[in-house]
């Protein structure tokens, strides 16, 4: 019985243990990736040619979701403003709810799934296949070609893709509220540019979208690099690359909204 | 892919997510109406600032000339201290009446310039001293039921 005991202790301890190396091994590969991108940023069109899989590729998801959500919001909002005679609020509610969080997050979480996860297979496979030990064979280093360009192609493009997100989202609640259902087009510009104010909300949500496309792609350059090189083991890679940088980016959202909007300080 | 047509593609791309942050700063955000860069502070003493918070604007016959920039409480007067920035392009009169107003039935509270005749404009670190507090919903309905208290006693 005691044996029992201490073996379930050792299993937590071997938990926590493994979990923290993770961590370190991940940071270590971070820093790697920082201090080789010089090369990346030299010869700018590795960087430009991912920017065009990362970026490019996910700007249809991006519009039409962005679109939508912003329909949506617009319908909801007026539906429950218009009981309260201030369906006029609906473009600050639109809004303040793209700009400060939809926007950055719901951005984010579809470019986990849709570039975040096709990184992770990429470098998966690359792995796999051994075309990372031929690069290093060669003494091209591999994360100085394969890995830092794709990184920063990650950090580029998500801010932008926020911003297109959030941009279509206040069209999309234009287009509901006013087109469709008949809300006085200038109260709805007015009413939202007395809200939005620039440095606060703008610039708040722009320095968010910046903090989760740094995360979710550093998550799925390390989650590539380390996949075990079998066709199991990339499948699992790319799984955990969504999970792990959509939890990261709700809970990093949770953080930099407490320091941004109450004045955690 | 050819090269050319990716560059094309990354291009349109970066110049799209260029234009939606200066649409959403322009046409959303407002950013030429409210400059913080040029501003100047000035202060007030309210008896009872009722609900206003730090950020509500500070309007001039309706049209936002500024932000609230930070309250405080005096322990020298016993009321609150709002420190306000304003757009430099707007100044004000010395006599100026600053007054705590609500915008709507449940609207936020701003706070309201009533311009007066004074010649001496209002400078940065001023103090506005003719203030008008919040409405507080309790004493205004206290102040209804004295009122008809000694109507009815004096019948």
């Amino acid at each position: 019985m005691p044996n029992r005991i201490v073996s379930s202790i050792q299993n937590i301890g071997h938990r926590v243990i493994e979990s923290v190396w993770r961590l370190g091994v991940a940071s270590r590969f971070f820093i790697l990736v920082l201090l080789k991108s010089g090369t990346s940023l030299r010869r700018f069109n590795l960087v430009i040619r991912e920017l065009y899989f990362t970026g490019v590729l996910s700007l249809i998801i991006i519009v039409v979701s962005g679109l939508f959500v912003g329909m949506v919001l617009g319908l909801q909002g007026y539906e429950t403003l218009q009981k309260y005679g201030s369906e006029s609020a609906v473009g600050t509610l639109v809004a303040l709810s793209l700009v400060r969080e939809l926007g950055p997050v719901v951005a984010a979480l579809l470019f986990a799934s849709r570039a975040g996860s096709a990184i992770t297979a990429e470098i998966g496979l690359m792995k796999a296949t051994e075309q990372l030990a031929a690069m290093g064979m060669m003494a091209v280093d591999p994360i100085a070609r394969v890995v830092a360009p794709r990184f920063w192609a990650g950090v580029i493009s998500m801010p932008f893709l926020a911003a297109i997100f959030s941009v279509m989202g206040v069209f999309g609640g234009y287009l509901v509220t006013v087109v469709f259902i008949g809300v006085d087009e200038g109260s709805y510009w007015s009413q939202m540019q007395s809200a939005v104010d620039f440095r606060f909300d703008i610039l708040n949500g722009f320095i968010k979208s910046c903090f989760f496309g740094v995360a979710v792609t550093a998550i799925a350059v390390f989650e590539g690099y380390d996949a075990p090189p079998t066709a199991e083991g990339v499948s699992g890679a790319t799984t955990r690359t969504v999970v792990t940088s959509s939890l990261v980016i709700l809970g990093l959202d949770f953080i930099l909204t407490a320091f941004m909007f109450r004045g955690v300080s | 892919m050819q090269r050319t047509t990716m560059d094309l593609w990354v291009g349109l791309f970066v110049i799209i997510g260029i234009v939606a942050l200066m649409v959403l700063s322009l046409k959303v955000g407002n950013l030429n109406v409210y400059n913080p860069s040029q501003s100047y502070v000035i202060t007030g003493n309210f008896e009872n600032i009722g609900g206003l918070k730090v950020r509500a604007p500070v309007k001039g016959a309706g049209v936002v000339v500024g932000r609230v920039t930070d309250i405080q409480f005096s322990t020298q007067t016993y009321d609150a201290v709002v420190k306000m920035s304003l757009d430099s392009r707007f100044t004000f009169p010395k006599d100026t009446f600053a007054s705590i107003l609500t915008s709507g039935l449940l609207g936020e509270q701003y706070i309201g310039l009533a311009a007066g005749g004074d010649d001496v404009m209002l400078k940065d670190g001023d103090k506005v001293m003719k203030t008008n507090s919040a409405m507080v919903l309790e004493e205004l309905i206290g102040r209804f039921l004295f009122d008809k208290a000694a109507k009815d006693d004096s019948l």
